[in-house]
This record gives C-alpha cells, structure tokens and sequence, in this order.
C-alpha cells in the first residue's frame, strides 16, 4: 500500500521516466495537468504525515475516465496537501472550478437571512428540498490516509458534538459496525444509510479501508438533519425535506451547522478552512462551500427542450438522476441543483438554485399550456 | 534505518489499543492469531523498504471472512515481511501449513523423473491436467507495495528471459495494456488471459494499483506453458495440457521453470527462496512450492457421496469448481488439487495429485457399475 513513505524514498531509486504513470488512455482533470516535469518536481516530497504524490494520484492513474462525468482523479490526504502538492493541485482546482486562480479568496456566508425568498418553490412540482456539504476537523488526516485511532477519535468527538445538540437538533448516533437489523431497515427506508462505498473512484484511495470501523450515521429525532461520520469526508452534513421550502432547509442546514462548529473549537478541533480555499475537504471538487444545494423536480417537458443543456449551463446549475451522482432521472424527475462550489459563497449558491429553479417551474408550466418558452430563457448567470 | 516512515510514526502518536483493529467479526487466519500484545509489540517496524504491520494486515481487516475458505487475511510486501513480522507469520504459517514450525526446512524438487507413473490418468475421465506456481524476483517489492518502476523493471526482465526460450517452448508476450483486440479475443478462447482483480481480498491489499501498467501475459506458440506478469506475484507459470498425461504437463513444467531461473540469474536475478520457507510469495498460503497441481476430471457419482469429502482430506486433495477458486462445479467435474504447498517438495505433491486421482477415478467406475467402495478407503497420508 503506498501509506507508508520509506517506501516513497525507495522508489527515488528508479528514475522519473520509470515511475512516471502512462496517462495516455485518461481523461481526468489529474492527467490533464500531471506531466513528467511536474512528476519530477513533485515526487521526492510528503506532507508532515507522510502523504506523497503517489498517494494524490493513484486514483486518477487507476481510473481513467468515467463515463458521464470529467473525474478530479487526485484527492488530498490532509489540510498540507493542498500546500505541499500546489503545483499540481493549483492547475487542478482552476480547471475544475471555472478558472479560480491561486491568488483568489474565497467567500463564506452561512448566515441564511441573507437568502431573498425560496420558501415557495411549488411543491406540485418541486418534490423535496435538501442542502448538504462536508466538513473536515483539524488535526487530523483524512479519509484516504487516516488511521484507525485517528478516525475512532474522528468519531468520538462527532459522537459528542452531535449528542449535545438539542431542541430541533436532538438525534441519536447509528454506528454502523453495531447497528441492528431493525435500525439498518427504518434507516434503509427513509434513505439515510450509507454504505460501503463500491466506486472504484473511491476505493482506489483508500478511504474505504478498516470498514465499517469508525463509521456511522446520527440524525436528528425529526430526521429533517442528519450527519454522516467517516465516510468520503470526516463529516457531510446534510439537511432536508419533502416540498419546496429550501428556505427553511437552507435555516436548519447553518443554524445547526454553526451549533455543531462552536463544538467542536470548544474541543480546540475546528474546522479545516483558509481564505483561498474555503473549507478543505478530501476531493477537490468540494472545495470552498463544499455545499450541493438541490431539489427532486417535475421537468417531463422542459427537460425534453433542445435548450434544457443551455438554460442550466447559463443558470450555473447541474442535473443528476434521482438516485444521486451516476444515476439516470425516473419519470421526468430531476435532482437540480448549483454547479459551483468554490468562489461564490453558500447564500450565493443557495440563491441561484431557488432562483433558477423556480424560472424552470415557470418555463414547464409554459410548455404544458403548448406555449413557447424563447422569452425567458436567462443571460449567463 | 536509513529512512523514515512518516505515516507510520505519526499513528505512533496514539496507543495501541486506540489503532489496533476490531477483529470481533473476523474469521481469517490473521485475526485468529493477531492480539493486542503482538500488534503492539510489531506496530513501529517496518521493513527496508517501508512495509508495515497495516500493510501487512490491510487485506484481513478489510475482509472478515469467506464464505467456502478460510481465507489468510495477510500478505507480504516483500522477502523481508516474513522475518519482519515473523511473530506474526510464523503462527499464520503453522495455523495454515498443518503445524509448520518456524525450525521446519521444506525440500524442493523439481526433478521430472522423480514422479511415479502420471502418464495415463484415464482421459474419459480426466478432461485436462495443469500445473501452476508462482515466483518473486529477489530484489524487487512483491504486488501490494511495489512501484510503477519496479512493476516495469520485472516485467521488463521477464520479456528479455521468456523471449530467449527455444523449442517448444518457444513464444510470445502479449502486454495488457496493448492488447488488439483479436490477440484478446483469441486469449479468452485459449482460457489464457487474466482480468484486474475484482476479489477485494486481492484490491485491499493493493496488488491491482495502476492497473494494467507492466501486466501481461506470454505463452509458448504450442499453447501448453503460460507464465502471467505481475498478477498476484512476479511470475506465474502455468503447464497445461487437455487429457490425462500429467507426467508430460509436469515434465514441461520442471523443464520450463528451470530454463526460466537460469535466465534470470545469468541477468543477476535470483528467485526469492529460503530453505525454511522454499519459494516465497506475495500469499502466505502460497509458500514452499507455491504449486498447485490439479485435473478437470468427471465423479458426478462419487462427489454425492457421503464420504467424498474424508476421502479428499485422506488424499490430502481439495476440490474446487472449474472456474478456479470461489467456484462451484458444473455437471459433476471437479477441480481436483493438492492441499498442501509447504513442507512437501513438488515431486511429492504432484505424487499425491496422480496416485488420488488414479483412486478416485477408480471409485468413480465402482460406483457407476452400482457397488460400494467401502475396501477403497485410503488411509490418511
């Protein structure tokens, strides 16, 4: 296993050439950027825990390309990663997030009063609301390099952040390793476990080793929030709902977000976050708000509309299947939600998805009447 | 210690107990022997070339167990694992190799003409013969935890020593990643091409890291000596033929083998081999003469009955399906091999396949013709 980096100086002993990966059947935004001289540069060098750049990139050089998606096909063991391994990471994370340059700062707002409107979406046609993001506690390495202690005391502080929370908050921690059948069914039906992961994007890095141990799942009695432990980030937090209210989502999805972050700095762990990157998660595509805000919408029609692909490009937003990442939409139904995740900030994000989403409501309403839509199709957002 | 091993010495910062991993659901050799104390006292060492006790025990932690074998849960890195950790190993060794005691000396023979008979397993019965071993090139880390470089110094070695065999012996190499498709086509027919490993006993070990980079497959122009690249081990050889005459696949074997390391040494690269340990391989089970020597042959009368299994274990034979390991049989053929690998030579392995197959053939006619084979038994060898 590379996790051990005696080994990384053992392999100074062949030459770059010999080590280099072939890339030549890839596509991934990794192999895109990674050539020989950068190898070269980079090889000879760890983060403090002893993270190397073979560790970075052995999933984009396991996994050439995917099918439906442009992969990161590298990822970050810890908060230095991004530092250490910049000349690589750096191009990466300005090709994956619209050109974002290594001098731009980054903007958090997770104050939801500033969000205009977005309690009315139509529930006749938008379906469910929910807002997630990740969060990784300083100190400690992350889900692809961590050790067993590591995410045991990973899980532990979570355990007691989580446990203290009250009111709307209230909840129970499932750990995955001894939860019962009856509490893996009810979490099963409300579509809250999570489980191993079989991705080979994410197997190839590691973050699956000493499964189950350390993982597991708290929600929250009204089971509206809910946080996951150790799973592709120390922590994804996640709030939701049935219906059109991503205001009141959005509400629950800071105030316990916040509530949760005091906690943890009173254990002197706070989160990973600096004022380039935003919060520091282990795929660089989660960067900055690390936040997917989103609905389960009805678009049988629009979807159908040979400019369906332009309006969300120009509304900055992306669709998925219902079943999440890599699944295919059921029914007309789809999950839009904001394509950005670094450079703007999470009102700003939020705002786009309840704003573009209600102009897509009102353009299917528009083609089930068998009217044109060309009026309203938005500028570049 | 000439280098470090970051990562390693970082997980120092927290007890054993806090990194010693949860094994109470396992049921694998390794968990069967690994306590606190011996992770404890093993968990700072590493090898010169940077192999951990969590590189060791990666795989069985990951996999708690198997539903038709006792799987090992263990691997090594490289020769050095095994002395090491040897306070692991040795007891795994025992627990899996019948009592094997770290003062045992295993014999090697590979001396064809040793074997009694072989030449007329009855082919009615017996639909083909092989014989496999594997073999590591001293020097070079083993499949989980060698480089891309050292991945391609083997393969490279081994191209240069498979290309200068002549006679019948004489073929080509076909590399995984540059395959045409006929050549692929054409291999799948001949039952000769490997895929990536899917078994997450073989991926949680790493072994299947930049895949297909250095893999490949060469067999002579015959079709009766096969030898797999940096699959599971280094070198896998393989002699097969259809039919009963196992004397001639394992002559060819010997034959091959030999000419094969004499190549490899007058390049200045020995086999991995020890008088305690014979031949030593990524796969603890796999030591000694790493061979497995087996028939394709027809008992659907004497595989239903009852003593079937006691008389394998008293031939020191097991049986698998025909596809191999993790499969069940097809219309009564089985997969019939030696059980043991270490502390027997392979003479004497490819003896007791010949002589418990001849016996087994000839209780399969008894019971065809409607008698009992109750004076057949054999006694334990």
């Amino acid at each position: 296993m590379p996790f051990g980096n005696t080994h990384n100086n053992f392999k100074l002993n062949y030459k770059v050439e010999e080590e280099f990966p072939d890339l030549s059947k890839h596509n991934n935004h990794m192999a895109k950027i990674l050539t020989k001289e950068i190898y070269g540069k980079l090889r000879d060098k760890q983060t403090p825990s002893g993270y190397t750049l073979d560790d970075v990139i052995q999933t984009g050089v396991d996994n050439p390309g995917h099918p439906f998606i442009m992969t990161v096909g590298c990822v970050a063991g810890d908060e230095e990663s991004y530092e250490v391994f910049k000349d690589l990471l750096d191009p990466v994370i300005s090709d994956r997030h619209g050109g974002y340059k290594p001098t731009d700062k980054h903007k958090t707002d997770l104050n939801f009063e500033n969000l205009k409107g977005g309690d009315d979406l139509d529930p006749n046609y938008v379906l469910s609301s929910r807002v997630r993001t990740g969060r990784s506690i300083k100190g400690y390495t992350l889900p692809p390099h961590n050790s067993r202690g590591e995410r045991r005391a990973i899980e532990k502080l979570a355990v007691e952040a989580l446990t203290s929370l009250d009111g709307e908050f209230k909840g129970k921690y499932y750990p995955l390793k001894s939860m019962t059948d009856a509490e893996q069914e009810q979490l099963i039906a409300d579509h809250f476990l999570f489980d191993k992961p079989v991705s080979p994007l994410l197997t190839c890095a590691g973050m699956a080793r000493d499964w189950p141990d350390g993982r597991g799942i708290w929600h929250n009695d009204n089971k509206t929030f809910l946080v996951w432990v150790n799973e592709e980030d120390h922590l994804r937090v996640i709030s939701m709902q049935k219906g059109g209210n991503m205001r009141e989502v959005f509400r629950r999805f800071c105030v316990g977000l916040q509530k949760i972050e005091e906690i943890f700095k009173k254990h002197n762990h706070g989160f990973m976050w600096n004022e380039h990157l935003g919060y520091i998660l282990t795929c660089p595509s989660n960067l900055g708000t690390g936040l997917r805000g989103g609905v389960h919408v009805k678009l049988p029609k629009l979807s159908t509309h040979p400019k369906f692909e332009e309006i969300l490009t120009r509304l900055r937003l992306q669709k998925r299947g219902t079943g999440g990442v890599d699944t295919a939409s059921v029914g007309g139904v789809f999950d839009i939600s904001n394509a950005d995740r670094l450079g703007s900030s999470e009102v700003q994000q939020v705002q786009l998805v309840v704003d573009g989403v209600k102009l897509m409501v009102e353009m299917e309403k528009k083609l089930e009447k068998g009217e044109a839509i060309d009026g309203m199709i938005p500028a570049q957002k | 210690m000439p280098f470090g091993n970051t990562h390693n010495k970082f997980k120092m910062n927290y007890s054993a107990e806090q990194e010693y991993p949860d094994l109470s659901q396992h049921n694998n050799h390794m968990a069967k022997v690994l306590t606190l104390e011996l992770y404890s006292k093993l968990r700072d060492k590493e090898t010169p070339s940077g192999f951990t006790l969590d590189d060791v025990i990666q795989t069985g932690v990951d996999n708690p167990g198997h539903p038709f074998i006792m799987t090992v849960g263990c691997v090594a890195g490289d020769e050095e694992t095994y002395d090491v950790f040897k306070d692991l190993m040795d007891p795994v060794i025992e627990d899996r190799h019948g009592g094997y005691k770290p003062s045992d000396k295993h014999k090697t023979d590979l001396n064809a003409e040793n074997l009694q008979g072989g030449d007329d397993l009855d082919p009615n019965y017996v639909l083909s013969s092989r014989v496999r071993t594997g073999r590591s090139i001293r020097g070079f880390c083993l499949p989980p935890h060698c480089s891309r470089g050292e991945r391609r110094a083997i393969e490279q070695l081994s191209i240069e020593a498979l290309d200068s065999l002549e006679g019948d012996l004489k073929g080509k190499y076909y590399a995984l990643k540059n395959m045409t498709e006929e050549e692929q086509q054409q291999l799948i027919d001949d039952h000769f091409l490997f895929d990536k490993p899917v078994s997450p006993l073989l991926l949680a070990s790493g072994m299947a890291r930049d895949w297909p980079d250095a893999r490949g497959i060469w067999h002579n122009d015959n079709k009766t000596f096969l030898v797999w690249v940096n699959e599971e081990d280094h070198l896998r050889v393989i002699s097969m033929q259809k039919g009963g005459n196992m004397r001639e696949v394992f002559t060819r074997f010997c034959t091959g083998l030999t000419k094969i390391e004499d190549l490899f040494k007058n390049r200045g690269h020995e086999f991995m081999w020890n008088e305690h340990l014979g031949y030593v391989l990524t796969c603890p089970s796999n030591l000694g003469t790493g061979l497995r020597a087996g028939v394709h042959v027809k008992l659907p009368n004497l595989s239903k009955h009852e003593k079937f299994g006691d008389i394998l274990k008293r031939l020191r034979l097991q049986k698998r399906g025909t596809g191999g390991v993790d499969t069940a049989a097809v219309g009564g053929v089985f997969d019939i091999s030696n059980a043991d690998r270490l502390g027997f030579s392979e003479v004497e392995l490819v003896q007791m396949v010949v002589d418990g197959v001849n016996l087994l053939v000839n209780m399969e006619k008894r019971l065809e013709g409607g008698e009992d084979i109750e004076d057949m038994m054999p006694e334990q060898k």
